[in-house]
């Protein structure tokens, strides 16, 4: 080995062996449970821990919970996602265009919820939410609309977690997307302008093809988050009413915290890794070629 | 136990969760510490971690040597603490803990035996109500021993709406299903609006106290399911009749927004439920109401009949070093006057009959049907996976209840799941029996 080699390696190792020690291992030995029944009884005395192979993925396979759970998690990206991107962009276009004359202001407030604890402002919207004294149904009744019953109702408790979480997380991606747009070079909006382009197609055609690295990228750390819901509901609904706001991860915790079905469990944590990392391949390809489309 | 809790999840429940949370990562940190400094650590859950406190100074003026810290922990989240604490050794020195989650504990050897401990004290065993004080005896290779002594007690009576009953003409509780039925039924000619008894569908407890009353729910030593043998058909052929009559909502919790305005507008007469309902009947119920409902033990098959026996016990932890000062406390809150006191602040029902000679209690109507059915519960099967067999059973119930399903194919498939569960208790128990067969 060269002399720069084995300084580059000397240098990189202490780095090496902190993710050898605290990612690298975890997931072996994660993956090594996953093929085990590690249960109750193997926590008490370890000699009773059989190796069982694919068993517990198949089993999986054949739990009707474990279905509705990836079911109800689709449904909270498949709406979540969308939502809180636009609401994002939304949020960092208005705040690029120097609308509103307190920027500074209104960016530090909408980012606000995303350092906010999930737990203590879960309590602040369970009030929001309750079915006789939240804001939320008195301002519906205002309008004339009944009362919802947001977090009782199995088919209003998952719109409920959506807007709660997207509240909670867009700001994060509104800072990424508000500087992407500073990023973007004024002449060419000057060109556009001089071309004869109007508000719209500055964005059609100038903006958003900027932005479209910038949105991938956002685009796969929000799916790979709220694909990891979990918080939300634990605080919130605890997975009712009726196992409607049950997520894979929330799943994950039950079988492996509350019934201590670790090998079962783990099979789930990797199932759940396939289906985020699938996901994640599928949104890249709108990076590789943005021509394509 | 922790269903009710469940069912009552408030934002006060939320913030008890905070607090608990945030108390139980500094407990994380110095666990060590207390140890040294000879605190004794208990953890309590929900309510009764707030009550114990006002009774702790009284234990202070007697064992000025021992200081107690109190713990509070979520009813949502006990669970599931303890067993991390068991994982990480930082369980604490003694615990409260849901009678049903006995056999988890003692499956995991964590809990110290009492037997000897009880012996030595001034605790006569036989004061305690047996069906309760029998979920604290677990089996074990040595025999059978008792892992807690029990603090409070949970059962499911009937609380129904004297007036309506009378005016259909059933002036006495039911003794029997058959009268049971009988009155639901002339109480639902009477008056369309009102329905015999509300059931809510997600509430496994009602059922679980009928089928209890049939016979036995598992076999093979606790590792096969037993749901589709005649005994737990017949309980559920009964339960699913009421509803198939039309003498039942089919309705879960969440469908019904609040069971105290129901009730007392007329929904349904009869509803079976637990000791905490006679407080919140006198709280929520309008005073005009205040003579019109009553309360009853179960009516059996053909006679009074038995009962869930829950509630929450105290036990020490076989980790603790300070066994002998977390004997103290239990004898202290076991004691009939600290019962007592407890009852009054809490409403919880005390387990020893020598409590329940006090005046708030033996005085009290509603709650002498507690004290008889006290009297005929049985206890839960004692095995870890029992929690999830319960919530499973009533899930098949819901089946049967909406037609998805007939009671053959809900029980033959719930036994199907329930063998699938069991199996590592199977395998455990050829190997055990393996070993102890002579070569």
């Amino acid at each position: 080995m060269t002399r720069s080699g084995i300084v580059g390696w000397t240098l990189a190792a202490p780095a090496l062996v902190v993710i050898a020690v605290f990612f690298a291992l975890p997931v072996v030995i994660g993956l090594a449970l996953s093929l085990t029944d590690f249960d109750l009884y193997a926590l008490a005395d370890l000699s009773t821990l059989r190796f069982v192979g694919l068993d517990n993925y198949l089993r999986l396979l054949q739990t009707p919970l474990f279905w509705q759970a990836l079911g109800n998690t689709l449904y909270f990206v498949a709406v979540g996602v969308p939502l809180s991107i636009a609401l994002s962009l939304g949020a960092a276009l208005l705040l690029n265009a120097g609308v509103a004359r307190w920027q500074a202001f209104f960016r530090t407030a909408l980012f606000a919820p995303v350092v906010t604890t999930v737990v203590a402002v879960a309590v602040i919207w369970r009030y929001l939410l309750h079915t006789r004294y939240g804001l939320i149904n008195q301002t519906l009744a205002a309008v004339g609309i009944d009362p919802i019953d947001w977090l009782g109702d199995p088919h209003w408790s998952m719109p409920a977690i959506i807007v709660f979480a997207t509240w909670k997380n867009f700001g994060y991606n509104m800072v990424i997307l508000l500087a992407a747009l500073q990023a973007v070079p004024r002449e060419l909006y000057e060109s556009a302008r001089v071309d004869g382009a109007g508000t719209l197609r500055q964005f059609t055609d100038v903006t958003f093809p900027m932005l479209t690295p910038t949105l991938v990228m956002v685009a796969i750390m929000t799916v790979a988050g709220y694909f990891q819901l979990f918080a939300e509901p634990y605080v919130m609904t605890q997975g009712g009413p009726l196992r409607s706001t049950v997520s894979v991860l929330y799943f994950m915790y039950e079988e492996g915290f509350r019934w201590w079905n670790l090998g079962f469990a783990s099979a789930v944590a990797f199932v759940l890794f396939l289906v985020i990392f699938a996901v994640s391949a599928g949104l890249w390809r709108f990076d590789r070629d943005p021509e394509g489309r | 136990m922790r269903l009710r809790e469940l069912g009552s999840g408030s934002r006060r429940d939320v913030l008890r969760g905070l607090a608990a949370g945030a108390a139980l990562v500094a407990l994380g940190g110095c666990g060590r510490r207390d140890d040294r400094d000879g605190v004794l650590n208990f953890w309590a859950m929900g309510r009764e971690a707030e009550v114990v406190a006002e009774l702790l100074p009284a234990f202070r003026a007697r064992h000025p040597d021992i200081e107690v810290h109190v713990q509070q922990l979520p009813w949502t989240a006990a669970h599931e603490k303890l067993l991390t604490a068991y994982a990480g050794g930082s369980l604490p020195d003694l615990c409260q803990l849901g009678n049903t989650w006995l056999p988890e504990l003692t499956a995991l050897d964590a809990l110290e035996p009492l037997d000897e401990r009880v012996d030595a004290s001034a605790i006569a065993r036989d004061d305690y109500y047996a069906g309760i004080l029998d979920t604290n005896v677990m089996p074990t290779t040595g025999g059978s021993r008792l892992f807690g002594l029990p603090w409070y007690v949970d059962t499911r009576v009937l609380f129904y709406r004297s007036d309506l009953v009378r005016a259909a003409g059933h002036p006495t509780p039911p003794q029997s299903w058959p009268e049971w039925l009988a009155a639901m039924r002339a109480v639902r000619q009477r008056s369309p609006q009102t329905y015999g008894v509300l059931l809510p569908l997600n509430e496994p407890d009602p059922l679980f106290a009928l089928a209890l009353q049939q016979g036995a729910l598992l076999r093979d030593d606790d590792t096969r399911g037993a749901f589709a043998q005649p005994a737990f058909r017949r309980a559920l052929g009964f339960y699913a009749g009421i509803f198939a009559e039309g003498l039942a909502p089919t309705m879960t919790n969440a469908q019904i927004a609040n069971v105290w305005d129901e009730f007392g507008r007329g929904l349904f007469a009869y509803y079976v439920s637990g000791p905490w309902n006679i407080g919140e009947f006198r709280r929520r119920l309008p005073r005009e109401r205040q003579g019109d409902w009553a309360t009853a033990p179960l009516p059996g098959p053909d006679g009074p009949g038995v009962s869930t026996a829950g509630g929450s016990s105290l036990v020490i932890f076989r980790s603790s070093r300070k066994k002998a000062a977390a004997w103290r406390l239990i004898e202290f809150l076991s004691e009939p006057a600290t019962m007592q006191r407890f009852h009054a602040l809490t409403g919880n029902l005390p387990p020893r009959r020598t409590a329940w000679r006090s005046p708030e209690l033996a005085d009290d109507a509603p709650s002498q049907a507690f004290a008889a059915q006290l009297e005929r519960v049985r206890a839960a099967p004692k095995l870890p996976e029992w929690e999830r067999i319960f919530q499973e059973m009533q899930r098949a119930a819901e089946r049967v209840v909406q037609r998805v399903q007939s009671i053959d194919a809900a029980t033959t498939e719930l036994d199907a799941w329930v063998d699938a569960l069991l199996e590592k208790r199977r395998w455990l128990r050829a190997r055990t029996l393996a070993a102890a067969a002579p070569r």
